[in-house]
């Protein structure tokens, strides 16, 4: 899978084919808040991501960071606040010069710029490989079913399962698996590309071949990531930034080099020594 | 009484001519209900809560009373209100919605059953709602209550003697015009239930089967 890097890093360039954007922010939260019940998850978050930059989410479990990812999926909904991405505001619609929230055809305009992979793969096991990477591209971006389908596997070989077109999910080591979500989510073009814990659910032999292909797109495109992980090698490899939150709110950020080595805040020490002792 | 195999071969072939009529019902009846159940339990999930609760108590509403009401309601009722539907129709129709409401609380278990993943990875890719449907939920929500949905068609075999009482010549009708002319009825009831055994039987050990097929 390894033996034409180069090679490999420019069809992956040309594959992925992220469009240069005009904003300075891809992606921006003001005050954001969530709540499930009466437990406050995300509290009047602020933080943006600039486009092609790479941002790791780091902190214990239940700090908000996933809840970052689900609301700008849009598989969660904020209970307050804005979120932009890419100069267009996701959670809300103009109406008549009138802020109103944003309606479910205003939403799919603005998702189509997001793409997600899941701890769980969430592939879809009625479809084989291949319709899996090209159902939503033929769906949602207009294209022909052999367009989509030449595009999937052009991806699918990339992310090195081009012999596995014609399985179906359930056929697949975790890892397998995972690489299509990847692929599946760069078939749609996104511009911002969220991971979440994307390797949590893998045997500890699988997790290298995920994070390779990821290291191999974030080195060949200008694809923004936003990345919940505790691999810590992985998050200083690739990111330009990391996020450390506690209790829905950001505790300190830094260049990872910095962070990792030295965190300025107790909680980030603590929290970094107590994921340095599970490994 | 001694059974007459004379008598037996004789009225066979009218036994035989009620069992497809039987059968027609039950394929016609399933369809309907397949479909329509369907409907309901699409209908009880959407967005608009009118929609939802009116669903609601429409199917409450016809689980809740008798089908040989509702076959009357259709045959005899209707009429009055300018609607006149032949026996077989008005049969149909009402074992079909009957058994929707049955069939609707199969497909909402089976659309539960469905991962939520699915559901959000289907929100990641943008796919419209209704291809979600169409190309994720069930074709993964259905293979799952196929079993569940042949019981229902077993059951509802077993309740076409219920159209007798609007006219149709189901295989019950048959065998009581022919007891009630030779006033030998030990022959044909008998024979109706043994051509019911014929039928359910099979049916029954066929879905048993796909039952331990998707049971994993």
């Amino acid at each position: 899978m390894h033996a034409d890097k180069v090679a490999d890093t420019e069809k992956l360039a040309k594959a992925i084919r992220v469009e240069p954007s005009a904003a300075r922010e891809m992606v921006r939260f003001d005050k954001v808040v969530k709540r499930f019940g009466d437990n406050v998850v995300l509290r009047e978050l602020d933080f943006h991501v600039r486009p092609g930059e790479r941002i790791t989410l780091i902190g214990p479990s239940g700090s908000g960071k996933t809840t970052i990812l689900r609301l700008l999926m849009t598989i969660e909904k904020a209970d307050g606040g804005k979120i932009h991405v890419d100069g267009e505001c996701l959670t809300h619609s103009n109406r008549g010069g009138r802020e109103v929230p944003a309606d479910e055809k205003h939403i799919r305009t603005v998702r189509k710029k997001i793409g997600m992979v899941f701890q769980q793969f969430n592939l879809f096991p009625n479809m084989k490989v291949l319709r899996n990477v090209a159902e939503a591209p033929v769906h949602c971006l207009g294209l022909s079913r052999g367009e989509a389908e030449a595009r999937a596997t052009e991806l699918l070989e990339l992310v090195g399962l081009g012999a596995k077109l014609d399985a179906y999910p359930s056929q697949l080591s975790g890892g397998q698996q995972q690489r299509v979500a990847i692929a599946r989510a760069l078939a749609m073009q996104p511009k911002v590309l969220c991971l979440d814990e994307v390797t949590s659910a893998l045997d500890p032999e699988l997790v290298a071949e995920v994070l390779d292909v990821l290291r191999n797109i974030a080195a060949s495109t200008d694809i923004t990531m936003l990345c919940v992980t505790h691999e810590m090698k992985f998050a200083r490899d690739v990111s330009d930034r990391v996020l450390m939150f506690d209790q829905g709110q950001i505790v300190e950020e830094a260049a990872p080099d910095k962070l990792f080595t030295q965190p300025e805040h107790q909680r980030t020490r603590t929290f970094l020594r107590a994921l340095l002792e599970e490994h | 009484m001694i059974w007459d195999w004379d008598y037996t071969w004789d009225i066979l072939p009218d036994l035989l001519r009620g069992l497809v009529v039987t059968v027609q019902a039950t394929l016609v009846g399933s369809v309907v209900a397949m479909v329509l159940g369907l409907v309901f339990a699409l209908l009880r999930r959407s967005r608009a809560t009118p929609v939802r609760v009116v669903t609601g108590a429409v199917v409450e509403f016809i689980r809740s009373t008798p089908l040989l009401v509702q076959l009357y309601f259709l045959f005899f009722v209707l009429p009055s209100l300018g609607i006149t539907l032949s026996g077989f129709l008005a049969g149909v129709i009402g074992l079909g919605v009957h058994y929707a409401t049955y069939t609707s609380e199969v497909y909402r278990a089976g659309i539960e059953g469905v991962p939520r993943g699915q559901w959000e990875a289907a929100t990641a890719l943008n796919l419209p709602t209704s291809r979600v449907w169409r190309s994720v939920i069930l074709p993964q929500a259905i293979p799952r209550v196929l079993p569940a949905l042949g019981n229902y068609v077993i059951a509802m075999f077993k309740e076409t003697p219920l159209l007798s009482a609007i006219t149709v010549l189901e295989m019950l009708a048959v065998a009581k015009g022919l007891g009630s002319q030779t006033f030998r009825y030990l022959e044909p009831l008998t024979l109706v239930g043994l051509l019911f055994l014929l039928v359910s039987l099979p049916a029954s050990l066929t879905v048993r089967r796909l039952e331990r097929r998707y049971a994993r």
